[in-house]
């Protein structure tokens, strides 16, 4: 197995094994959350697990991150985050105050999404068989609007937009990791992203799909995107919000900003007439100050996305199968 | 006096090169009856006579075949004779299989030439003269078999004067399907300009910039001696220091600019007109924007009568580079991308089928393969049970088609990660299996997954696919290359590729024939702190490899030096590789040579340029379980920098010194082995100083030594490497 860095490798392990093994309507999609109709109700149920080294790092820790991932997968399936989830899988001799560190921002962040974590579960592996900690988060939403939102329902034409600067986590975590001894002020921009979310949905039912750039980044999201819905994405590279330290470290890396992970961006498709409205909705929040139309949903070359970069070229963004390797002979 | 009569068939590059009139000419001459045709398969011929005639037939046949013609195969059977007669040309039959070749573009001959000149002639100065001894081919070829309602000259009717002699087997056009002249061909066109021609030329000597329609694309003109042309052109074709091609008038005008020897006086005025690389006289006199940094020049001789008519007219050398932006392909269709860089454009009505770029060449090696050589086959040294594509490697992409024994390299393609190069790709092999009638059934690709070409590979239905380690297909290159299987000891040197053990491969001794190899040594692996960004940028390997140095690289960069160590160290996006391209990086910029490079290998080219050939020693390197360690040649490289040597014997040495522990690893390997052919591949066997070192060492040694000819050692040979591995896989070996 290579490790999962978001990319081709990881989907192809998920449509091969799992998807194969649990095929079913509602899972076929593959979407970030499930939409199931209980009774009246029609509920989203989401997932996730959480692996991450350096546990604690500048602007969040694990537990920001359980929790936030799975709002946030929620939100951008259009529901509003309910309930929680949550296990543990410790290594034994993981100190005590850490795991308290980590409940108690799983606390705040719950607090700040308006969630509550309503049942759980721990397990201890030996010494040596984690990385000190992993946490699980479930989550159960509530579809309270009536927008059907998704992939197949985006159109050649529509806008491409991102909630703000991107590559923040990633970089941040791998600038903690790599004892790299850089000077930075850099921090995760791990958030609960529902409220964000609830604002754009309300001024602009001409949403199609929304996802959370996490693994893989905003590349990885677009190209499964412009497969699902046999599109062409295409990016203006000069209007890609990047901070000024992100996209120094991620020169310095060598590493692509678009592939890099984000915590708390996600990424809207918006029919054209209302990409207007709904960058100003975006930017009216603090989550959203940066928010910005990075590019145009096409018909042709359909399944790629292609970058208009500041030389005027235009370059193929696919997804990388696992971690990025050399090309250049 | 008995006659006998033989059917003839004959394969290989034999239409659209005058070979039906050359076959009537020798038949009638040997007063031999009968007829010769052109089919799908090529050129059928029956003739009948007397047995001396008759034999003399077969043996002059490819003996005095047109310049042009390339014969690749003649059946002869014997048949009933059916009565003295005259000869004839007959029309072509349409049934039968596509073994019919598509010729190469020419450059103009010498009658076309005399006809551009002669102000009686009906072509005079007509920019679109052209034969069947010249002119274009493959660009303008949309579809088999090859005449003129299949290219781009179907939209130009042929006046009465034309189709005359386009009609009259004795005529130098006939059966010319590009032929045309003023009154019925192509015209040339500047914004609304009432003389193009005069007015480029005007432009030119005035150091404008111009958009010039050539065979295979637009290219960018200049004057070449122009104290500021070619620097604007630079600055507004955002290239940076990539050298540009020189085009000369004639061969005085070369011999004036670079040393031009034998090899570079036939391959300048050969038919296929490659640009030329020459070692460049001292006080060269083009502007220093021109080539800067090199020691080179790349030249080339008109190859069209336009070229002909502009350069007489100007009477001075032009900077003639591809029509593009840096990084993207060269423009054919329409200038469109080239407004903001052109001061105008120099256009016609002639519509470019296929973009082709000019082919490079250095000392008989082909470097880019491309206009003059495309289509052309390449025989290979076995038979591909099933046809198959090979999808070549990401940057210098190449495809390559292969059926029977041979195999069809596409023009250089570039770099996959453009899209509209991308594009060129995805057509260009629609296109060639159309051309040759070939439906793949076996598709080859690189290991690398991230590999557009691998991508494009895996997205193919009902095919068998054959995954090829990089430096293996570098080897099979060159072998394929010199019609050989092998198996040889494969030193495949290049930047980066991708290897089974999850490291990047570039520095590699492997064992290898078509079938497979074994890595059998390779250079100590370091890491490549930000990948392909350690590439962009020499001096990440100048830290990875040495990160205590205490020389100027280190101060120059001091900002990110401590972190790209950190990242080195702690494997932060710093994968292993065994590279020797980036051991040459490792070296220019420890020697100040070159911190961040802004095209392929010019911290290594630019590292060869400095170094001096007459110094004949060479740093001493561990080779210990055939893994040499190029850390000590840079250890030694330090120590002399440090102790106030000159750079150009410090940069001799260092080539020296990888030479001599490849020569000592080969005969480490011949031991083990028992093996006594040594195939040298991969990019950086275009630095001639190392390639030449290396081939001289082994052949004092007694090894026999194969070379790149034909096509690329880089990147642009992998296809055809591919190719060959993929026909050895998939034949049977009987038990
Ligand atoms: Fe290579
Ligand atoms: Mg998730
Ligand atoms: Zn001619
Ligand atoms: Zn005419």
């Amino acid at each position: 197995l290579a490790h999962g860095a978001g990319g081709k490798a990881t989907q192809t392990l998920v449509e091969a094994v799992f998807l194969e093994a649990f095929r079913n309507p509602v899972l076929e999609p593959l979407d970030d959350a499930a939409a199931l109709e209980i009774g009246l109700s029609r509920v989203a149920v989401t997932t996730d697990s959480f692996v991450v080294t350096p546990l604690f790092f500048p602007g969040g820790d694990i537990g920001h991150l359980a929790v936030n991932g799975t709002v946030n997968d929620l939100a951008v399936s259009g529901a509003r985050p309910l309930y929680l989830t949550a296990g543990f899988i410790l290594e034994e001799g993981f100190p005590v105050a850490d795991l308290m560190r980590i409940v108690t921002s799983m606390r705040e962040a719950a607090d700040a999404a308006g969630v509550h974590v309503v049942t759980g579960d721990t397990k201890v592996v030996q010494r040596g068989k984690g990385d000190g900690c992993y946490v699980n988060t479930s989550g159960i939403g509530v579809v309270e609007h009536a927008w059907r939102l998704g992939a197949h329902h985006v159109r050649p034409g529509d806008a491409v937009i991102v909630s703000g600067p991107i590559g923040d986590h990633g970089i941040t975590i791998m600038l903690a990791r790599g004892d790299l001894g850089i000077e930075s002020d850099l921090e995760s921009d791990t958030a609960p992203l529902h409220d964000l979310v609830a604002a754009l949905l309300e001024v602009a039912p001409g949403v199609r799909m929304m996802r959370d750039a996490t693994r893989g980044g905003v590349a990885t999201v677009l190209n499964e995107l412009a497969r699902a819905a046999e599109v062409s994405v295409v990016l203006e590279e000069d209007a890609i919000p990047v901070r000024p330290e992100v996209r120094g470290a991620a020169e310095l890396l060598g590493i692509d900003p678009l592939y890099v992970a984000c915590e708390g961006r996600f990424v809207a498709v918006v029919e054209e007439a209302q990409a207007g409205q709904a960058v100003e909705a975006l930017r009216a929040h603090p989550l959203g100050a940066q928010a910005a139309v990075i590019g145009r949903v096409g018909e042709a070359p359909a399944g790629l996305v292609l970058l208009k970069t500041a030389f005027g070229g235009t370059r193929i963004c696919d997804v990388l199968v696992g971690d990025p390797l050399p090309r250049i002979c | 006096m008995s006659r006998v009569g033989r059917d003839l068939r004959v394969t290989g590059v034999v239409q659209g090169v005058g070979f039906r009139p050359y076959v009537h000419r020798l038949a009638t001459g040997l007063r031999l009856s009968g007829r010769v045709g052109n089919d799908v398969a090529g050129v059928f011929i029956e003739i009948e006579g007397t047995h001396e005639n008759v034999a003399e037939f077969l043996a002059a046949l490819p003996r005095d075949a047109p310049p042009l013609a390339r014969i690749e195969r003649v059946e002869v059977t014997a048949c009933t004779t059916r009565g003295a007669g005259g000869f004839e040309i007959v029309t072509s039959r349409g049934d039968g299989t596509r073994d019919a070749l598509v010729p190469a573009d020419f450059a103009t001959c010498a009658d076309c030439l005399r006809e551009l000149f002669d102000p009686s002639d009906r072509r005079h100065r007509y920019p679109f003269v052209n034969c069947t001894h010249c002119g274009p081919r493959f660009t303008i070829v949309r579809d088999v078999p090859y005449d003129r309602m299949r290219t781009t000259m179907a939209g130009f009717p042929m006046c009465t004067a034309c189709r005359a002699e386009y009609t009259d087997p004795s005529d130098r056009r006939f059966h010319a399907e590009p032929t045309c002249c003023p009154a019925c061909g192509p015209r040339l066109a500047l914004g609304d300009s009432a003389d193009p021609l005069g007015d480029a030329v005007a432009r030119l000597a005035d150091g404008q910039v111009l958009a010039i329609k050539g065979l295979g694309g637009f290219h960018l003109a200049a004057l070449a001696a122009h104290p500021t042309a070619a620097s604007v052109l630079r600055s507004r074709k955002r290239r940076a220091d990539k050298p540009f091609a020189v085009m000369v008038t004639d061969l005085r005008q070369a011999a004036a600019l670079c040393e031009v020897d034998e090899t570079g006086e036939r391959e300048l005025t050969g038919h296929r007109r490659p640009i030329v690389l020459l070692p460049r006289r001292p006080h060269a006199g083009v502007a220093a924007a021109v080539a800067p940094a090199t020691g080179e020049l790349g030249l080339m001789l008109p190859y069209t009568p336009l070229h002909h008519l502009l350069l007489r007219d100007l009477g001075e050398p032009i900077v003639l580079t591809s029509g593009n932006l840096s990084d993207e392909p060269i423009a054919y269709r329409d200038a469109d991308r080239l407004i903001d860089v052109a001061d105008a454009v120099l256009t016609h009505d002639r519509p470019i089928h296929v973009r082709t770029d000019d082919s490079v060449v250095r000392g008989g090696t082909v470097l880019r393969r491309a206009r003059g050589h495309a289509p052309e086959p390449i025989g290979l040294p076995l038979r591909c049970p099933e046809p198959v594509l090979a999808c070549g490697a990401e940057l210098k992409n190449t495809f390559c088609l292969a059926r029977d024994s041979q195999a069809f390299l596409s023009p250089h393609i570039g770099d996959l990660t453009d899209h509209e190069t991308h594009t060129s790709f995805t057509e260009g092999i629609a296109h060639f299996q159309r051309l040759f009638g070939i439906t793949p059934r076996v598709v080859a690709h690189d290991l690398h997954p991230d590999y557009l070409s691998t991508r494009y590979a895996a997205g193919l239905d009902g095919v068998e696919l054959v995954a090829v380690q990089h430096h293996h297909a570098h080897i099979a290159s060159c072998l394929a290359d010199n019609g050989e299987t092998g198996p040889v000891i494969g030193v495949a040197f290049d930047g980066t590729g991708f290897g089974p053990d999850g490291t990047v491969w570039g520095g590699e001794f492997l064992v290898a024939d078509l079938a497979g190899y074994v890595r059998a040594g390779h250079l100590r692996p370091v890491p490549m702190p930000g990948g392909d960004a350690a590439v962009r940028q020499p001096w990440r390997m100048a830290a990875a490899y040495l990160p205590d140095v205490d020389l100027p690289v280190a101060q120059r960069n001091a900002a990110r030096w401590a972190p790209v160590v950190a990242m080195a160290r702690n494997a932060v996006n710093a994968p292993l590789t065994s590279s020797a391209g980036r051991l040459f990086d490792a070296a220019a910029a420890l020697l100040d040579v070159r911190d961040e490079i802004t095209y392929e290998g010019q911290a290594a080219i630019e590292l060869e340029q400095r170094a001096d050939p007459s110094t004949s020693d060479g740093y001493p390197a561990a080779v210990d379980d055939l893994v040499l360690c190029g850390e000590d040649l840079l250890r030694a490289l330090v120590a002399d920098r440090r102790a106030g040597v000159d750079l150009a014997v410090i940069a001799a040495r260092f080539h020296n010194g990888l030479a001599d522990a490849v020569v000592a690893c080969c005969a480490r390997l011949r031991e083990d082995t028992g093996l006594n052919a040594v195939a040298l591949s991969g990019g950086v066997f275009q630095n001639s100083l190392l390639s030449r070192r290396i081939s001289d060492g082994l052949h004092r040694n007694g090894f026999r030594v194969l070379t790149h000819r034909r096509v690329p050692a880089n990147d642009g040979g992998i296809s055809l490497g591919q190719a060959a591995i993929a026909a050895r896989l998939t034949t049977a070996v009987p038990a």
